[in-house]
Parts: C-alpha cells; sequence; structure tokens
C-alpha cells in the first residue's frame, strides 16, 4: 500500500516522505478519495484525456504544470505557501504573539469546525457540477470545469492534511466523514445551504463559480490571516487556485452577456421571448439567476450577529479579510450598524464590531462581486444595449440571519407574504426559464471549432493555445 | 406598611403559570392519526420574540420559563384529559434543530434569584415526564430530527428513548463547561451517569465538548439509543412508538378537564378557593392557608369523573401549586410561610378516602400521583416551612403531610386542637428520597413512624408531643409570642444559609437520581453561578457572545 503514498504520487512541500502518521492516514483515506471521485467526480470523462494544470511546487513554475492527463490520475497535490518568517499572530486578543505550529488545545474544536465547514464545501461543489459535461458549450468549457473540479478536489485534500496532521484520530474521522457527506442528500447532506443546491446547467454554473466560489475566496482570506499557521499556508495557496474559478464564471457570464447583446443588436428584437427563439439567454433570465445565486452565497457568510465569529476573532482563529487595510486589530471598540425589521419597521441596531465581523466580510464580498457586474455591464453597453445587470438588496430571499426568511423584494423593501409569492417568478428562476434554459443545452459541443450558440467564445485559449485547440481529447 | 408592600412586588411584571394549549405559544399538542390517538405529540416551535421578558429572541428553539409552563401545562393534559395516550413523542418544526437548550441571553440578563428558580421549575418538569412513565405508564421519545444541545438535550435525556437523525452534522451536546463556564444543571450531568448510565469517562469527554457528538458514537457511547439516517429516521421514530403504546400499562379512564383556576391575584398575595396566599411584605412572612373540602366530596371514581377538576382533592391542590410558584417566583423577599391548614379534620378524611379505597382506579391514581407533585413542589421550595397548628387547624391525613413536610411545627396546647394520622401518610406521596414524611420524620426510629401510623383517633397537643409529631407546643399564653418570634427570627436568618440548611436537613435519608439534581447538581450550579468565572465581568457566562474572552481565576477550590 505504502509505495502509493509517495511525494512522486502526491507532489508536496510538507515532507511526506518522512511523516509516518500523515503516511499512514493517507493510506487509508486515499483509496476512499479514489472511490469518492469515480462515484461522484464528473460522469462520463474519467477516460478522457484533459488539458489541466496540476501544481507540483509552489513556486511561480512549479504550481501551474500544463499537460494532458484523465482526472484519476491527476496528481492531487498537498502545499503550504512559503513560511513567512518570525510570523506573528496579526489581531485579536493575542497579537503579537507567535504563531501556532500546532493547534493549542483550547482551540481545537473550534479549528476542526472551521476547517471541517472549509473542507465540506470543496467536493460538495465536485459533487453539484458532475453533470455537467454533458451539455458543455465548448471543449474550452469542458476543460475548465474539470479543472474547477479536480482543484476543488485538491483542496480538499489541502483541508484533510490539517485534519490528518493536527487533529488526531477525530481528524481522520472527519476527513472520512468529508467523503461521505453528499450534495443534495437527504440523509447525509452537505453542512452549508448552497452547496445541497442543484447545479445542472451551465449558466447555473457560471454564478455559481462567481457567487459561491467568491465566498470561498473571502472565507479564505479571512482563514489565511489565522494564528494556526498551517491553516494560513495552506489557504493562501488555495487562493491562487480560486482566482481561476472565479476567472470561470465571471468570463463565462461575460460571453453570454455578449453573445445576448450581439444577437439583440443584430436581430433588432428585444422581447425575451423573441430571443430565446434565436437560441440565446435574454437577460431577464439571467438576472434572476443572479439573483438567486448572489443570494445563496450571502447567506454562506452567515448570521448578522454572531458570537461564534467574535470568539474566532478574538481567539486569532479567523480574521478579516487582508486584515493589513485595518488600523484596528483588536476590532474591541467599534460597533456595526445593522437594519433589523422589528415589529412592522426597520430599525437600527448598533452591534460591537466583533460580533459583526461576518457582515464585515460581506460588505468586502458585496464589493467584489460588484466588480465583476460592472464588467458585465459595459460588455452589454459596449454592443449598444441599455440593459443592466443589478445585484439585488443584500435582504433578498435570505435563508440565513436577520432577514432569514422574511418577504423582501430585490430592493429591500418588506412586502406582503402573498405578494412575495406572487412576485416570485420575477425575481428568481422560474420552471419555464429553467425548463428553457435546459432546452437550450441538451447536447454537448465536441467539436474544438465549434462553441455553442448561446454563448460567444473566449478571447483567448489556455496557455497560448488556440481557442479551438483539443482542450479535451475524447476516449473514443 | 404600604411602601413595604411596594418594595416586595416584583421588578417585573408577576409571572402567571396558568396556560392552556389553545394559548400555548411554543409549543403544538397534537395526536397524530398514524398512531390512533395513542400518541401525543409535543412538537416544540419556539416563537423568537414570544419570550417572557424583554431583551433576547428564543432563536433555534431555545427557551426561557415561558417555554416550560407551557411544557409542564401540556404533561399534566395529558395524563388528565387524554387518558387514550400510550406514549409520549417530542418533535421540533425547526429544520435541523431539536433545541438549543435554555437561552443564554435570557440566562445573562436574569437575577440570581430567577435562574435558581427558573432551573428548579425545569427540573421539575424534566422528573414529570420521568414520573408519568414510571406512575402512569406513558413513556417518552425524543425525537431528535436535529441538533440538540444543552438543555435540548437535557429535554431528551428526561424521556425514556432517543433517536437522533444522522445525517451528519446533528448532534447531541452538552456545551455548557466549554463555552459558558457553567454545569448543564437541568438534570443532564445526573442523567448521563445515573440514568443512562454512560461510562464516566466518556460522560467526561462528552460534558467538555462543545459540538457534542453525532451518530454511531453518540449511540456506541449510550447517549443515544438510536441514530438512523434521515430517510429512516419517522420509520425508526413510529416503531419504536408503536413498542412503547403495545408494553404501556396504562388504563383508560373518563377524561378530567382541567379548568383554569381563576386566581384572584393582588399585590400581596392570592385568593383562590381553597387557597389563600397572604404575604406580609413587612415581616417578609406569607400565610398558605388551605380550606377544608365541601361535604359532599366524591366518594367513587364514578363521582370523582363527574365532578371533575372541581373535586376538592385536585383543585385545592392545583390551587397549592400555582401558589408555590406564585411565592417562588414573585414574591422573593419572602423568609417564611406559615402553613396552615382549615377546617375539620373528619371532612378531611372524608374527602381523601377515595384515594384509599379506590387507589387502583386510574382516575384517581392520577389524582394521587398529582398531590404527590405539589408535595414535592412544596419540599423543594427554599422557604421556611413552619407549621401552625391550632382550634381552627384540619392538619389530618393529606393534609398532615404538609405539616410533616415542614421545618418546624407549632402546635397550640389547649384542648380541641388535634391532628390526625391516615393511612394515606404511610407512603402514599413519598418524598424525593422515596421516603415518607412520616419516615424522614422519624429517621432515628422507624417504629416512631409506625406507631404515628396506628393512632386512628384524634391526637391532641399532649398526645402529639408524646408521639414526636411536633416540635413546639406553646400554650395559649405563650403562642402568640413565641410564634411571632421564632418568624422574627427566622427572617433575620441569612436566606443563602437558610436555603442550604433547609436543603440539607430536608432531605434525610438515602439519595436518589432526584435528590442529586436539586442538591448536588443544583448546589454546584448555583455556586458557580456567583463565581466570577462564571458571572464576574470577565466571567464565560457574561461574555458569552460578546465581544471579549473570558478570563478566569485558576486557582481550583
Ligand atoms: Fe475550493
Ligand atoms: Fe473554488
Amino acid at each position: 500500500m505504502s509505495n502509493v503514498i509517495n511525494s512522486e504520487r502526491i507532489p508536496n512541500n510538507v515532507g511526506l516522505s518522512e511523516d509516518k502518521r500523515l503516511q499512514r492516514a493517507l493510506e487509508e483515506w486515499q483509496p476512499n478519495y479514489l472511490k469518492w471521485w469515480n462515484e461522484m467526480g464528473p460522469e462520463g470523462f474519467q477516460r478522457d484525456q484533459i488539458f489541466l494544470r496540476t501544481a507540483i511546487s509552489v513556486d511561480s513554475d512549479g504550481w501551474a504544470n500544463f499537460g494532458h492527463v484523465k482526472m484519476p490520475d491527476y496528481r492531487w497535490g498537498i502545499f503550504l505557501a512559503d513560511a513567512v518568517k518570525d510570523r506573528t499572530i496579526g489581531f485579536g486578543d493575542n497579537m503579537g504573539q507567535p504563531v501556532w505550529q500546532q493547534v493549542p488545545g483550547e482551540h481545537r474544536n473550534s479549528l476542526r469546525r472551521l476547517i471541517v465547514t472549509q473542507g465540506d464545501t470543496e467536493p460538495a461543489s465536485v459533487e453539484q457540477q458532475r453533470l455537467l459535461g454533458h451539455s458543455c458549450p465548448s471543449l474550452y468549457d469542458l476543460r475548465n470545469l474539470f479543472q474547477v473540479n479536480v482543484e476543488e478536489g485538491r483542496h480538499l485534500w489541502a483541508m484533510v492534511y490539517l485534519l490528518h496532521s493536527h487533529f488526531g484520530r477525530d481528524g481522520r474521522e472527519e476527513a472520512e466523514a468529508l467523503l461521505e457527506r453528499r450534495s443534495g442528500d437527504v440523509d447525509k447532506p452537505r453542512i452549508l445551504g448552497a452547496f445541497n443546491e442543484p447545479c445542472t446547467d451551465w449558466l447555473s454554473f457560471f454564478m455559481f463559480t462567481f457567487f459561491t466560489d467568491r465566498d470561498g475566496k473571502f472565507q479564505l482570506l479571512a482563514l489565511a490571516e489565522s494564528a494556526f499557521d498551517p491553516l494560513s499556508r495552506t489557504t493562501r495557496f488555495m487562493l491562487t487556485e480560486e482566482a481561476h474559478h472565479m476567472f470561470v464564471g465571471e468570463t463565462g457570464i461575460l460571453r453570454m452577456c455578449d453573445r445576448t447583446a450581439q444577437v439583440m443588436k443584430e436581430s433588432g428584437k428585444d422581447h425575451p421571448d423573441d430571443l430565446r427563439k434565436l437560441g440565446v439567454i435574454d437577460f431577464g433570465t439571467m438576472q434572476r439567476y443572479l439573483n438567486l445565486w448572489y443570494s445563496l452565497s450571502l447567506d454562506l457568510f452567515g448570521s448578522e450577529v454572531s458570537s461564534n465569529a467574535a470568539s474566532f476573532f478574538a481567539n486569532g482563529l479567523k480574521g478579516r479579510a487582508k486584515e493589513d487595510q485595518y488600523e484596528d486589530h483588536r476590532a474591541l471598540e467599534g460597533f456595526y450598524t445593522i437594519d433589523r425589521f422589528n415589529e412592522g419597521r426597520w430599525s437600527k441596531d448598533d452591534i460591537p464590531l466583533r460580533n459583526a465581523l461576518n457582515e464585515v466580510l460581506r460588505d468586502a464580498y458585496v464589493e467584489d462581486c460588484q466588480r465583476g457586474v460592472d464588467k458585465w455591464n459595459r460588455t452589454i453597453a459596449a454592443h449598444g444595449v441599455s440593459v443592466v445587470l443589478k445585484l439585488p438588496s443584500r435582504k433578498f430571499h435570505r435563508h440565513v440571519g436577520a432577514n432569514a426568511n422574511l418577504p423582501i423584494d430585490v430592493a429591500g423593501n418588506v412586502i406582503a407574504t402573498g405578494s412575495f409569492s406572487a412576485k416570485r417568478d420575477e425575481w428568481l428562476p422560474s420552471e419555464s426559464d429553467k425548463a428553457f434554459v435546459q432546452s437550450l443545452m441538451t447536447a454537448p459541443v465536441f467539436d474544438p471549432k465549434q462553441m455553442a450558440n448561446w454563448i460567444s467564445p473566449p478571447k483567448q485559449g489556455i496557455k497560448g493555445r488556440p481557442v479551438d485547440f483539443e482542450y479535451v481529447r475524447r476516449d473514443a | 406598611m404600604a411602601d413595604a408592600q411596594q418594595n416586595a412586588a416584583p421588578a417585573h411584571p408577576p409571572v402567571r403559570f396558568e396556560t392552556a394549549p389553545e394559548r400555548y405559544r411554543h409549543w403544538k399538542l397534537d395526536f397524530p392519526k398514524e398512531h390512533e390517538g395513542k400518541v401525543a405529540r409535543l412538537t416544540l416551535d419556539v416563537q423568537d420574540n414570544g419570550g417572557l421578558r424583554e431583551g433576547y429572541s428564543l432563536k433555534l428553539n431555545s427557551y426561557d420559563l415561558s417555554v416550560d409552563i407551557e411544557l409542564a401545562d401540556a404533561l399534566s393534559r395529558i395524563r388528565f384529559e387524554h387518558p387514550e395516550v400510550r406514549a409520549l413523542v417530542f418533535a421540533s418544526a425547526k429544520d435541523r434543530i431539536f433545541s438549543a437548550g435554555a437561552n443564554i441571553y435570557m440566562l445573562g440578563l436574569s437575577s440570581h434569584t430567577f435562574k435558581v428558580n427558573f432551573c428548579k421549575f425545569t427540573n421539575e418538569t424534566r422528573l414529570y415526564l420521568e414520573q408519568m412513565s414510571a406512575e402512569s405508564g406513558i413513556a417518552s421519545l425524543a425525537a431528535l430530527n436535529g441538533t440538540a444541545s444543552g438543555g435540548g438535550y437535557e429535554l431528551a435525556i428526561a424521556c425514556d428513548e432517543i433517536v437522533l437523525s444522522d445525517d451528519g452534522s446533528s448532534a447531541v451536546s452538552l456545551p455548557e463547561v466549554p463555552l459558558l463556564g457553567v454545569l448543564p444543571g437541568t438534570g443532564g450531568l445526573t442523567r448521563l451517569v445515573d440514568k443512562r448510565k454512560v461510562r464516566r469517562d466518556y460522560a467526561d469527554v462528552f460534558s467538555t465538548l462543545a459540538e457534542g457528538v453525532r451518530g454511531k458514537r453518540a449511540v456506541d457511547w449510550g447517549i443515544v439509543d438510536e441514530s438512523p439516517s434521515r430517510a429512516q429516521f419517522q420509520q425508526a421514530v413510529d416503531r419504536r412508538l408503536a413498542a412503547m403504546v403495545a408494553r404501556s400499562s396504562a388504563q383508560t379512564h373518563p377524561s378530567m378537564k382541567l379548568t383554569a383556576l381563576a386566581g384572584d391575584y393582588h399585590v400581596a398575595g392570592t385568593n383562590y378557593r381553597y387557597v389563600t396566599l397572604a404575604v406580609d411584605a413587612g415581616r417578609r412572612v406569607a400565610a398558605r392557608t388551605i380550606r377544608k373540602p365541601e361535604d359532599d366530596e366524591p366518594s367513587t371514581p364514578a363521582e370523582l369523573a363527574s365532578r371533575g377538576a372541581d373535586a376538592w382533592l385536585v383543585r385545592a391542590f392545583r390551587e397549592l401549586d400555582d401558589a408555590l410558584l406564585d411565592l417562588r417566583f414573585n414574591y422573593a423577599n419572602v423568609a417564611a410561610i406559615e402553613v396552615r391548614a382549615e377546617g375539620r379534620a373528619s371532612a378531611v378524611l372524608q374527602a381523601e378516602r377515595i384515594l384509599v379505597e379506590h387507589a387502583a382506579d386510574p382516575l384517581v391514581h392520577e389524582v394521587t400521583c398529582l398531590i404527590r407533585r405539589v408535595l414535592k413542589r412544596y419540599d423543594n421550595t427554599a422557604r421556611s416551612l413552619f407549621a401552625l397548628i391550632d382550634q381552627k387547624s384540619a392538619f389530618a391525613g393529606v393534609l398532615l403531610e404538609l405539616a410533616l413536610g415542614a421545618d418546624r411545627t407549632y402546635m397550640l396546647a389547649v384542648d380541641g386542637v388535634s391532628l390526625r394520622t391516615s393511612a394515606l401518610n404511610g407512603g402514599t406521596f413519598p418524598m424525593a428520597t422515596e421516603l415518607s414524611r412520616l419516615q424522614a420524620h422519624f429517621y432515628h426510629d422507624a417504629s416512631k413512624a409506625a406507631a404515628a401510623l396506628v393512632e386512628t383517633a384524634a391526637i391532641d397537643t399532649a398526645r402529639a408531643g408524646e408521639l414526636g409529631l411536633i416540635t413546639f407546643a406553646p400554650d395559649e399564653l405563650d403562642w402568640e409570642d413565641e410564634v411571632r418570634i421564632a418568624f422574627e427570627e427566622r427572617a433575620s436568618l441569612s436566606p443563602d444559609a437558610m436555603t442550604g440548611m433547609e436543603a440539607n436537613l430536608r432531605f434525610v435519608g438515602p439519595e436518589t437520581m432526584e435528590t442529586k439534581i436539586f442538591g448536588r447538581l443544583s448546589a454546584w450550579q448555583n455556586w458557580i453561578f456567583q463565581r466570577p468565572n462564571a458571572t464576574g465581568a470577565k466571567g464565560a457566562l457574561t461574555l458569552y457572545g460578546k465581544p471579549e474572552r473570558p478570563e478566569f481565576d485558576f486557582t481550583r477550590t
């Protein structure tokens, strides 16, 4: 068995060949991981050769090696970003003390929970996306899907490495459980809501990678500040990969906007029915998908007022994104004002800053999302089309926190429950929207020269290859 | 006097304990068709903003006193009003959350007195659940469709069986120690090892693990009975309920509707039909009087069924129960109680005869159990209890229990004053120790308890003295002064020392799970509640949910 667990098979910079404990843990876990990948990973493409990027080290030429590889043979590695010399804790009550290379006993359970919650999202998204290959708009996009998938797999490895190395038997059990939960399963659902939502068409996939992976980015940024140095280093390296996932989402929607605007201009039509007949997705439908995935992703940040967030921060477990940008790293003084709907009206509530850190992180996320939406709008405008996509109010369609399950419209006003259900299909994908989107995506495009009608080709290919390169070599 | 009365008036609106299913805000009581009405289902759906007081929100099915008042009411009603019920199931209407336990912000905002009384009341209610199973054959099942933490798990562990959904995230936990620096004080620690017999090393791990345990480990350690997948959860619950129904020893009886007591509450006490609570705020003494039954009290089960909750045995003890709670929650300053029973002893003995002659009748049995519960609540009331026996008194049989349960008895030494024992004093109403009050009274000499029981006639003051049934027997000239001084002296002593002293002396005899909960667990809990590590400015309970971290004084006592 142990011949499987070596540094050739598992590229790493964590000293795997000397680490008996880690080897033992991975010997048990790795076969189960492969079993999970074969069962729950991309369905129907496991024997194809995919032009994938594989990280074999963390230095600038090591982390991005390209070549055709079968997904089950992908070398999922374990990497920590370079250590920062004499790093000290950058926030919270223990600020200024040396960071921890080992988990302190008093924070063991909290850290484990943070790592498990993050780790659970990684395989979840692979499960959510496992059928998308059968409706890909091009080989270029198919390859991007698989790149995202294998990297989410690697992110799972990264979290499992921490569990195996620092959390003993409990950690090994949690690592197993990460392979047992299943997205959308009634019995063993994934931990967080958005990761149990179906993601079965490419419009959803692009929205997911834009909005939901971006939640991941901000969680990773916050964990990268952690006083637990191995967590900080692991997440810093994950962020480099996460950037590509968001690129896939952002450019995917951008290409769809481009295509729809182009067809509107050429045909002179703007009614959704006419555009649908022309085989492109109207902006109203895109807006509704945006509303859905944005609101689901906002929930992932947790409650506006959170004692867990306060305690994670105080103890140095999880900071704010880019903690450096703040002046006060203790966050004990200030307040954060949130809106609360109580007895028929909105009121302002001042929350001690530490308890509002989920909201602080959400603020940064909203801003980041807006930048992407602006790019989409510029693309639309470039065609002379006057449609503008908008982020709905962050109070809209929430299931977690102060506004959970309130009937709130896209502008953030509380309305009658009845009028919410009446308006629902104006704001969120309706059954007929979904049926239409699915109807556009019934067959895959495997010809490298082709691109589905509902999306424009990308500006350029990958790693200097042309757009019509054979990014996926189908197993004949 | 008026000023003093205002001082005694509670800072918050008084707490009232009477409710009824149609007024529940947090629970739904129903009888699912699939079990043909034989299963009562209590579904917890706490209204976030439906708490007793301002300043906290009852998120995640966390509870405050208002939730527990409804639960206690529901348990009584199931026993009296729904005689077809053979088993009880607890469920939650919230997705993936059973209950987060007692609301921590509520505890943080509450006075020490309120916290202690809140815990005591919830402890009594958990015990009612167990008594319902032991006494009436109505077993209970906790159907945990999601996480049950703290008091949520403590409710579950008071049930006979626990089923926890195994969905990879639902857990049972007792996070009080690691998160709040206090104990799982609603019986949690005691029941883990004494009732479920979880190995104490596992109990140690479980009680320090904030996130608790799930699925297989929870079953392996005996913390729950079964952990089926979500898909099989309802099936497992129904299977266990069907088995509970099948093995139930409960017998059907006519339904008895627990009608409203409609006490007349005023600033210095309450008047009920048979009970009066009169608070003298200046002296910090309350007189609690229970009055004699009617002349035509039911003597057969059929008569009892037709008289319903108006029967003296039912009504008077329900009133007494309400008055005890009124006293505990709404008159915190009262130090001592004058325990009085008014009327003719013969009328009491007449009214209670049904309990002896028809003890096996299921409805009569329920009445006996009700009185048992009220008397236990009386034992557990942290006020000095002095029984006063004079010419007007009717301390006979069931009412003699009040004198036997008191801390002291004063009996006026003049002709015509008497008390009466009856067969019911022989163990029909056991204390938490499982001893009768007579046995506890004569713990040093069981033969004296036997001797008192065989006295069939009225026992006058001299004879009561010989038998050892009373503490003091002042004569007419001394009576008023003696009694006045006794109460004044009592009211001047440290209330904390009195609470501790009385609790130690009243429960002479063996330990049971119940005495451990009210004694050991509650006493430690109440000590911890007062310590800076919990409730000081930097204490864990104080700072829970706040931005700062607790700072402990690490000295061990
Ligand atoms: Fe990821
Ligand atoms: Fe990602």
